[in-house]
């Protein structure tokens, strides 16, 4: 059985339309992330997906259940950690556990063991606000708070935003040992390279699903030679590669800007013309995720 | 799930005590408004001035005049000439002036004997005030009367608040707008501030009925409420007098159904505000101006344009406040206003029947 099907999902706020005709199926036990930039429609699948909003279109089941008609069976067996810092801050880190634990009915006791992982890290400041904590410390305390009834499937949207690269990190290798427990999690995140921490991915881009694959598959699916080059000055280099014969297309990322070819693509041509630059260098790489995604979102 | 709406309660609980500025204002605005209006804020006329013009000092004139002087009222400032009431009266040097005729004593004479006569005291008052100017006039008049005991053709006599007291009356007029200030404005801004927040979203997202949740925010509120409500009624019984002959059960249990009846207030603007300053400006723009303006707190309701005394009757505090003033003061029971209880019971059903039905446990 699939944890989450998706049937033609379409949801409309006023003229905006954030979602046109979704479909796909994440499986059971699985770390599905949801991966596209800010306004792609990611807090509204997941919105709709937690039975806070109903569709305008299409139908989804969650553990077999339908989204409409059993909303109130779904919400018992979700976990669901929305975009933003969702907790009492005027509570501390103990307090606001046991509030959710008795939201859900159930003592902290029996689902210790299963929080205890990420918990037990923030164990020792049990007594401060959640106010007061810092936001890697927020997100494990929000993670427990998700988990303290032992949901089937785990909503997480955003969960590292607004996080410290040390504890993304952390935070995904926790997700990692939750798989093994045999929970379904659904991830979505703006940061492509986190993308390579899921089971499988789907693109997404104004309100639509670009491709859906594992990061490797997503990857070879990227057909085209990519070239990585820099020089002294980058934004000289950017305008006239970009004008160069045989460029699809040419971006910055990071410290080098990325360069998208087509058949007709001559390197030493492209290096002889570019060579009177500064420390010019061009050297063959291997596309990531972000190369695939500008490329079907360009198409 | 018993224990389940214990917790609930407790965490509303902490979040009430941890904010100690607004519990300190929540506890402070009754006591302080009660002493405001009690003491500071009166219709009361105290100390007015008074000037006499007599061309015949007479001994009716000067008993008449003793008895001003006498009144804890009136402070008499001596004898004046016809052609200085005017520039007296523009330096607010005085308030009032009593201008005796001439032949005063024959006057008096005369009408003692049932023959009609000219008026024989004449009363010039700076109504640039107009509430003291139409209580120093009811005073003068009601002390000139008295002086001569042939006069006294009809006597004026003041029931159940014979000295005028204003915070008689204004005591039940604070109640109805205290525990809407208490109850309506803090519940609603309590469960929006949820939505603001962002944790709604995840209460939604749980096996628990979200009114659930919702009542357990009212406990704690309506727990603080009762609190007020007893201190308001020790101030008002022990530090300004007010009688409440009606009974104090009658008036505690028609309290408590006001009570409910603000809470179902809070919840149904929790149910159209998104945030908490919408939730803030309609409880103060939909509930206080038409407390204020249109629940007889500040004006009677007999003297309000006709569409607008139409209008009152939809205010709850119209019928709570009126039911107050009639078993605080005037001593009814609870009997007396059944009628204004019933129309709080069914307000009170109603409210809470839309609210609960406009509740959403959706996003939208």
């Amino acid at each position: 059985m699939n944890a989450i099907e998706i049937h033609n999902l379409s949801k409309s706020y006023g003229k905006v339309q954030a979602l046109k005709n979704i479909s796909f199926e994440v499986q059971q036990g699985e770390l599905f992330g949801l991966i596209g930039p800010d306004g792609a429609g990611k807090s509204t699948l997941f919105r709709l997906l937690t039975t806070l909003l109903n569709p305008d279109e299409g139908s989804a089941k969650i553990d077999g259940l339908d989204m409409v008609k059993d909303y109130r069976l779904i919400r018992s067996r979700v976990g669901y950690m929305p975009g933003r810092f969702s907790l009492y801050p005027d509570l501390s880190v103990e307090e606001n556990l046991q509030f959710f634990a008795a939201l859900f009915g159930v003592k902290i006791e029996d689902s210790y063991d299963l929080i205890a992982p990420i918990y037990s890290q923030i164990e020792p400041f049990r007594t401060r606000k959640a106010g007061k904590l810092s936001g890697g410390m927020k997100q494990k305390l929000a993670l427990s708070c998700a988990l303290i009834h032992r949901p089937s499937v785990l909503f997480l949207d955003e969960p590292t935003t607004g996080v410290d690269a040390v504890s993304r990190n952390e935070f995904w290798d926790m997700l990692a040992t939750l798989k093994t427990q045999g929970i379904t999690i659904f991830v979505s995140t703006p940061y492509m390279d986190e993308a390579s921490r899921c089971d499988r991915i789907a693109l997404c881009n104004e309100g639509s699903i670009l491709s859906i694959d594992t990061p490797q598959g997503i990857v070879q699916h990227f057909d085209a030679p990519i070239y990585g080059i820099r020089a002294n000055n980058m934004l000289a280099l950017l305008e006239s590669a970009r004008n160069a014969q045989g460029v699809i297309d040419c971006y910055p990322s990071g410290e080098w800007h990325h360069l998208v070819a087509n058949t007709n693509f001559d390197v030493s041509k492209f290096e002889s013309e570019f060579n009177h630059m500064d420390d010019f260098i061009i050297k063959s790489i291997e596309p990531t995720i972000e190369d695939v995604f500008i490329k079907l979102m360009k198409r | 799930m018993k224990g389940n709406f214990g917790s609930f309660v407790k965490k509303e609980s902490l979040h009430i005590l941890r904010d100690k500025r607004t519990m300190l204002v929540v506890m402070l605005i009754p006591v302080v408004l009660m002493l405001l209006f009690g003491f500071a804020i009166s219709t009361e006329v105290n100390n007015i001035n008074v000037a006499v013009v007599a061309s015949n000092r007479t001994d009716g004139v000067k008993d008449a005049v003793e008895q001003i002087s006498q009144n804890e009222y009136f402070t008499f400032c001596g004898y004046i000439s016809p052609d200085q009431i005017d520039s007296k009266l523009r330096s607010s040097e005085v308030g009032a002036v009593v201008v005796f005729a001439a032949d005063y004593d024959r006057r008096v004479e005369q009408a003692s004997k049932g023959i009609p006569s000219k008026p024989l005291i004449q009363l010039i008052v700076d109504a640039s005030n107009v509430n003291t100017a139409g209580s120093a006039t009811a005073y003068l008049q009601n002390i000139l009367l008295k002086s001569d005991a042939q006069q006294a053709m009809f006597e004026t006599r003041m029931l159940f608040n014979p000295q005028l007291k204003s915070a008689y009356n204004f005591v039940p007029g604070i109640m109805g707008l205290i525990f809407i200030l208490v109850c309506a404005m803090m519940t609603s801004v309590s469960i929006v501030r949820e939505k603001e927040v962002g944790t709604m979203e995840v209460l939604l997202v749980s096996p628990v009925r979200p009114v659930k949740i919702i009542f357990a925010k009212m406990i704690p509120y309506f727990t603080i409420s009762c609190i007020v409500l007893v201190m308001i009624l020790l101030l008002a019984r022990y530090l300004l007098g007010v009688p409440m002959s009606g009974g104090i059960w009658g008036i505690f249990s028609l309290s408590l159904l006001y009570l409910v009846l603000s809470l179902s207030l809070g919840l149904l603007i929790s149910t159209i505000a998104q945030t908490q300053i919408a939730a803030l400006l309609m409880s103060a723009m939909v509930l206080m101006m038409p407390i204020l303006m249109l629940s007889g707190l500040l004006f009677p309701i007999e003297n309000l344009p006709s569409f607008f005394q139409v209008l009152s009757n939809i205010i709850p505090a119209r019928w709570y406040i009126d039911a107050m003033r009639k078993m605080m003061i005037q001593g009814d029971a609870i009997t007396a206003v059944w009628h204004n209880c019933a129309i709080l019971l069914g307000m009170t059903i109603a409210l809470l029947g839309i609210s609960l039905k406009k509740f959403n446990d959706k996003l939208e």
